[in-house]
C-alpha cells in the first residue's frame, strides 16, 4: 500500500513537470506532436529507470564504503552520460527501427534535469532498492503522461488564432499554467 | 568598438538574446526558485560564477580535449565547479542553500552552461570566453530577478531582501495592502503565468524591432 501511494503521488500530485518544474526543456521542445511525445516519454522512462538503479548501487556499494559521498554529483552525472551513450549504441546496433524513432531524443536526455534529480532524490530520501525502483518508474511515467496530454493540446492549438506575441512557447506556458491549476486540485487525493 | 555600440550590444544581448526568455534555456530553475528575490539573486550569482569559471576552464583545455569525448570532459569540469560552489554555499549561506535545495546540484544540467561551453568557449580564447560567461550569467540573473519581482510583489505583497550571510533583513516594503495580494503567484501556476507574460513581452519587443527594420528597408527603397 505504501508503495502504491508513493507511485500515485509521484504521478499525479508531485508531478515532476508541473510541481517540480523539471524536464522543462524537452517538455517544451518535443511536445508539438503526439508521436514525438510518446517517443521521448518511452526513452525517458527507460533512461531514468536504468540510471537511477545504477546510481543507487554505485552510491551504496562504492561511494559509501569508500566515504566518498561528496563525489555523488560528479559520479552520477558521469554515470548518466555514460548510460545514455551506452543505450544509444546498444539500440543503434540491435534495433535500427527503434533507433530511428528514438535516436534524436537520446542525446537530449543527458541534459534532462529530471534524470539527475530522480537519481539524487532516491538517495536524499533514503529509499531502499524496491522504493527506488518504484519511484524511478513512477516519476518518468508522470512525465510521459504530461508530455502526451500537452502534445494533444498543442496539436489542437496549431490552427488557432493566438495573439502574435504569444505565438509558440508563451502560449504553451499559459496552457501549462492552466494544467497546473487542474492538477493542484488533485493534491487531496493521497 | 566604440562605447555606444558596446552598450547597445549589451542591451540587445539582455533583451533579444536573453538566454531564458529568448532562447528558452535553463527554464527549470527559473520557474522553480523565483518565489523571492533572495533566492533569485543567490541562484543567479551561483550560476554566473559557475558559468564564468567553466567557460575559462573549457577554453583553457580546448586544444587538448579529444573531440570524441568533449561532452564528458565538459560535464566533469562543470560538475566539479558546481560541487565546489554548493559546498561554499552550504558553509557560508546555509539558509539560501536549504531554500534552493536540489536546484544547486541541478546547475550541472542547466542547458545554458553546457550550451555556452559547447557553442562559445570550446572555440574561443580564454579572455572572450570569460567575458561571454559573465555576460550570459548577468542576463540570466536579470531574468531571474525580473521573474521574482513580479512573483514576490503580487504573491506576498511585500518586497524584501535579507543578507544571505547573516539572515538579517535589510529592508521589507509592503507594496500591496494586506488581504489584496494574490497568493497564486507564489505557487506553480503563477510561475508559468509570469513566465508566459514576460516571454510574450520580449517577443512583442522583438516583433516591433523587426517591423521597424522592415519599414526602414522599405523607406530606403
Amino acid at each position: 500500500m505504501h508503495l502504491f501511494t508513493m507511485f500515485l503521488s509521484a504521478i499525479l500530485i508531485n508531478n515532476i513537470v508541473l510541481s517540480k518544474f523539471l524536464g522543462m526543456c524537452p517538455f517544451m521542445g518535443v511536445s508539438t506532436r503526439l508521436e514525438n511525445a510518446i517517443g521521448m516519454g518511452v526513452a525517458v522512462i527507460f533512461v531514468i529507470f536504468g540510471a537511477s538503479i545504477l546510481s543507487w548501487c554505485l552510491y551504496y556499494f562504492l561511494l559509501v564504503p569508500l566515504h566518498l559521498e561528496y563525489m555523488e554529483l560528479i559520479c552520477f552525472i558521469l554515470l548518466i552520460a555514460a548510460f545514455v551513450q551506452f543505450v544509444e549504441m546498444f539500440v543503434k546496433k540491435n534495433s535500427p527501427t527503434l533507433y530511428k524513432q528514438l535516436g534524436i531524443y537520446l542525446p537530449l536526455i543527458t541534459t534532462n534535469c529530471a534524470v539527475l534529480y530522480v537519481a539524487q532524490d532516491n538517495i536524499t530520501q533514503g529509499y531502499n532498492l524496491i522504493e527506488t525502483i518504484v519511484n524511478s518508474i513512477a516519476v518518468p511515467a508522470g512525465f510521459m503522461m504530461m508530455l502526451c496530454i500537452f502534445a494533444c493540446i498543442r496539436e489542437r492549438l496549431q490552427g488557432n488564432d493566438v495573439p502574435k506575441a504569444f505565438e509558440g512557447n508563451p502560449i504553451a506556458f499559459i496552457i501549462a499554467a492552466i494544467m497546473a491549476v487542474a492538477f493542484t486540485s488533485l493534491s487531496g487525493l493521497v | 568598438m566604440s562605447e555606444t555600440t558596446r552598450k547597445e550590444n549589451f542591451f540587445t544581448r539582455l533583451l533579444t538574446d536573453n538566454p531564458v526568455f529568448g532562447l528558452y534555456l535553463g527554464i527549470c530553475s527559473t520557474l522553480a526558485i523565483t518565489t523571492n528575490i533572495n533566492n533569485a539573486i543567490g541562484m543567479g550569482v551561483a550560476v554566473t560564477v559557475v558559468l564564468t569559471l567553466s567557460n575559462i576552464l573549457v577554453s583553457a583545455v580546448r586544444d587538448i580535449t579529444p573531440d570524441d569525448i568533449h561532452i564528458p570532459v565538459y560535464i566533469v569540469i562543470i560538475a566539479t565547479l558546481v560541487t565546489i560552489v554548493g559546498m561554499l554555499m552550504q558553509a557560508y549561506t546555509p539558509s539560501l542553500y536549504s531554500a534552493l535545495g536540489a536546484f544547486i546540484d541541478l546547475i550541472v544540467v542547466n542547458c545554458i552552461i553546457l550550451g555556452r561551453a559547447e557553442a562559445f568557449a570550446s572555440m574561443n580564447p580564454i579572455g572572450p570566453s570569460a567575458k561571454d560567461g559573465l555576460l550570459m550569467g548577468i542576463s540570466y540573473t536579470v531574468s531571474l530577478i525580473a521573474m521574482s519581482l513580479v512573483r514576490q510583489i503580487l504573491g506576498t505583497g511585500i518586497l524584501s531582501f535579507s543578507n544571505p550571510f547573516t539572515n538579517q533583513e535589510i529592508f521589507a516594503l509592503r507594496l500591496i495592502p494586506k488581504g489584496f495580494e494574490i497568493p497564486m503567484f507564489s505557487s506553480q501556476v503563477g510561475a508559468f503565468l509570469t513566465f508566459a507574460c514576460l516571454a510574450a513581452a520580449i517577443a512583442a519587443y522583438k516583433n516591433s524591432l523587426a517591423a521597424k527594420e522592415k519599414a526602414k528597408t522599405k523607406g530606403a527603397k
